[in-house]
């Protein structure tokens, strides 16, 4: 049988489901809570699971959004009123321990010892952010002012301070893309689409606290792919003068004074470049990150070559794993912004719907 | 800087280290350079440690300054190391122990070389057998000289007679390390403590009592780069590399550089004389400039040894303002003579610090 009850976008969703179901969603970042609260809109007992304590996810993070400083705040507050008004079951501090396929049916066995039994089962777990101390070259975590993009989103919070040595706001500041991204010597080769554009915010940011720094950010290309990426871009230039050098850094030392030499090529002029700064900013990439891998194996999901889940088609089947009953919903498929991971997470709530509808 | 980062990426490259029974492969240059380093080096591992070191003297060079300098094809050194372990082989030895740096590089390149492509390994042990009509076995360990001081430098600190500590300050010595591009620079799973951040020598520094010395150009090159001084047009820029090393580290005020690599010591020693002689510029206090030692030198040293025997008067960096912070006792009048007390002679140009 199935329900014939259309289904038109998410708002469709929200009509009374005849045939209620239990779905599964590993993950309670943005894209777990989305994907959640559209399916229990259309009238599905969703269970989510999380094995941190809080919903949310790395959003609870970050402080401003690109491409237009919208506070972290604005996405995550209707995030938690959806988490707090919606009727679905929430497992913190939990992790799957094994996932066993009857008939139409997973059984799934939780590090609380409690037995799920579900018909659908949405993987949201999300991606872990590449470990800067693996580019030992940098010395993040060994100089004193070398800090990730995850790091200055912490110091952009009314709490944080933006000192150098001494005290002093720093003067001299230079960002470095694709840090774990596109790059052989870590392995990762595919680039985290997100970097780019969180540099030139996060460069803009810094300006605007510290109107006397001269900032620098240092790049392979820059991938100003969505809209009002490339104008976010061009304002950084203009209006900010910020400096976009392309070129990757080869190191960075720590100097007496605590500042940082850092080298690199200017690839358009093709000379070598030395300069000193007060801060080095590691743009960071996704990583799919041991979370995603495990879960991937106890549910028996092939990941890609980077570490990322593997779709049924790319094209039109996104939300699909290769096992038949259990989907991805945001970046445990690739890495994306919050906008994307919103609208991922919400088709992946479709796409569930639909099948339950054809398949049960 | 945070030491806690460094001993994080430390403990990510540890290497095993043979114990005992090596096959000791020694430097060509060396031997001119600092004759008396690998001297030392057996010494403290015969009759300090007690270990069962042999060196075959039908060895050669590993033809890596010829290899790099373009001269020696790949098929041509590749059947030079299989040689190499040829002699190893049939002498029972199955662990490596390499005095040069450059040495160390080739032959871990040629094994791993062979890993990659085993045709070629199939090719080469072909050429040796023509060639010879020998066989060998890979060495089943391959350790640099210093991977084994290191590996035992605890033990050289219990029984050491002396500590790296200014003995009028009571405090520790600031100590330069430069372990040479080719120990980890290739292939940093091969170095004790990696390529960017390596522990070999601040390992033996840190167990003997000095404080190690981080640097801006601490990764720079000293100055050899085989085309930087094998040509003799391109020697100015040899000189600029090593002075750009110099000028980092002096706001440090290091009180030695400790060094990895035939090579590196030649040129942070040389090079300092020469900019002595050309800019009337030197590093260290007082006019004086900062001593360059090998690893096996430190670590005799710290065991005690005369000065002049292990070859420091070969040095054109003075070692005595080393010495003197150590308080070793060293008569300067012995500096230049034999054993038997005949002159060995002075050197015609006088050394920096003078």
């Amino acid at each position: 049988m199935h329900n014939h009850v259309e289904m038109h976008g998410h708002a469709s969703l929200q009509k009374k489901n005849l045939y209620m179901k239990h779905i599964v969603i590993i993950g309670s970042g943005i894209a777990g809570i989305e994907t959640a609260s559209a399916l229990t809109d259309a009238g599905h007992w969703v269970t989510v699971i999380e094995k941190e304590v809080h919903v949310g996810g790395k959003l609870n993070n970050w402080t401003y959004l690109f491409p237009d400083f919208t506070p972290a705040e604005e996405i995550t507050k209707p995030l938690f009123s959806k988490f707090r008004e919606k009727d679905f079951s929430f497992l913190p501090n939990t992790e799957i321990k094994t996932v066993i396929r009857n008939n139409n049916k997973f059984s799934i066995e939780t590090s609380g010892n409690q037995q799920l039994e579900a018909d659908a089962i949405v993987l949201a777990t999300g991606y872990e952010l590449f470990d800067a101390r693996r580019k030992e070259e940098y010395g993040y975590k060994i100089y004193d002012h070398v800090i990730t993009s995850f790091d200055l989103e912490q110091l952009f919070k009314p709490e944080g301070k933006l000192t150098v040595a001494f005290g002093k706001h720093p003067k001299r500041i230079a960002f470095v893309h694709c840090v774990g991204s596109r790059d052989e010597k870590s392995g990762n080769h595919y680039c985290s689409k997100v970097c780019c554009i969180t540099g030139v915010k996060q460069a803009i940011e810094l300006k605007k606290r510290i109107p006397e720094a001269e900032i620098f950010c240092f790049y392979i290309d820059l991938r100003m792919y969505d809209k009002h990426f490339e104008e976010l871009y061009r304002q950084a230039q203009e209006k900010y003068d910020i400096q976009f050098i392309r070129g990757r850094l080869s190191e960075a030392s720590e100097n007496i004074d605590k500042s940082l030499l850092i080298k690199a090529e200017d690839t358009l002029s093709g000379r070598p470049l030395k300069m000193n700064v007060d801060m080095l900013v590691l743009l960071v990439g996704m990583e799919a990150g041991e979370g995603t891998t495990t879960v991937a194996r106890t549910c028996g999901v092939s990941c890609e070559e980077s570490g990322f889940l593997k779709t049924q088609d790319s094209f039109l089947k996104s939300n699909f794993s290769d096992q038949e009953g259990i989907f991805l919903a945001g970046s445990c498929f690739a890495p994306m912004s919050v906008h994307d991971t919103i609208l991922h997470a919400r088709s992946a709530a479709q796409e569930v719907n639909d099948w339950l509808k054809n398949n049960n | 800087m945070k030491k806690e980062g460094k001993i994080q990426v430390w403990q990510d490259y540890q290497k095993e280290i043979a114990d005992d029974h090596y096959f000791y492969v020694r430097s060509c240059i060396r031997q001119n350079f600092f004759p008396g380093s690998e001297q030392t080096f057996l010494k403290i591992l015969r009759k300090e440690l007690n270990k069962d070191i042999y060196e075959n003297p039908h060895h050669t060079s590993c033809s890596g300054i010829g290899y790099h300098s373009d001269i020696v094809p790949f098929d041509t050194i590749q059947t030079i190391i299989a040689r190499q372990f040829a002699l190893m082989t049939e002498a029972g030895y199955k662990n490596l122990a390499v005095s040069c740096i450059t040495s160390f590089g080739i032959y871990n390149e040629i094994i791993e070389t062979w890993k990659e492509f085993p045709d070629e390994l199939e090719k080469v042990r072909t050429f040796l057998k023509k060639a010879t009509g020998r066989e060998f076995e890979i060495p089943q360990n391959v350790a640099h000289a210093s991977d084994i001081v290191y590996k035992f430098r605890n033990k050289i600190s219990s029984i050491g007679k002396n500590r790296l500590i200014n003995q009028k300050t009571g405090q520790p010595l600031k100590i330069v390390e430069h372990i040479g591009c080719h120990y980890s620079k290739m292939f940093p799973c091969k170095g004790v403590g990696g390529a960017e951040f390596p522990y070999v020598l601040a390992g033996m520094i840190e167990s003997w009592g000095g404080e190690v010395i981080d640097y801006p150009e601490r990764r720079h090159c000293c100055g050899f780069g085989f085309r930087q001084y094998l040509i003799m047009s391109n020697r100015g820029y040899s000189v600029s590399n090593s002075r750009k090393k110099f000028e980092s580290m002096e706001p440090y005020h290091p009180d030695a550089i400790v060094s990895n690599c035939p090579g590196c010591p030649m040129f942070l020693d040389r090079w300092q004389y020469v900019i002595q002689e050309m800019e009337n510029k030197t590093y260290g206090p007082n006019g004086q400039g900062i001593p360059v030692l090998t690893y096996e030198e430190l670590a005799g040293l710290v065991l005690g040894y005369n000065p002049w025997d292990m070859g420091m008067q070969m040095h054109q960096t003075n070692v005595e303002p080393l010495l003197d912070k150590m308080e070793i006792e060293y008569n300067p009048d012995l500096k230049y003579t034999r054993k038997d007390g005949k002159m060995i002679g002075k050197p015609m140009m006088v050394g920096c610090g003078w």
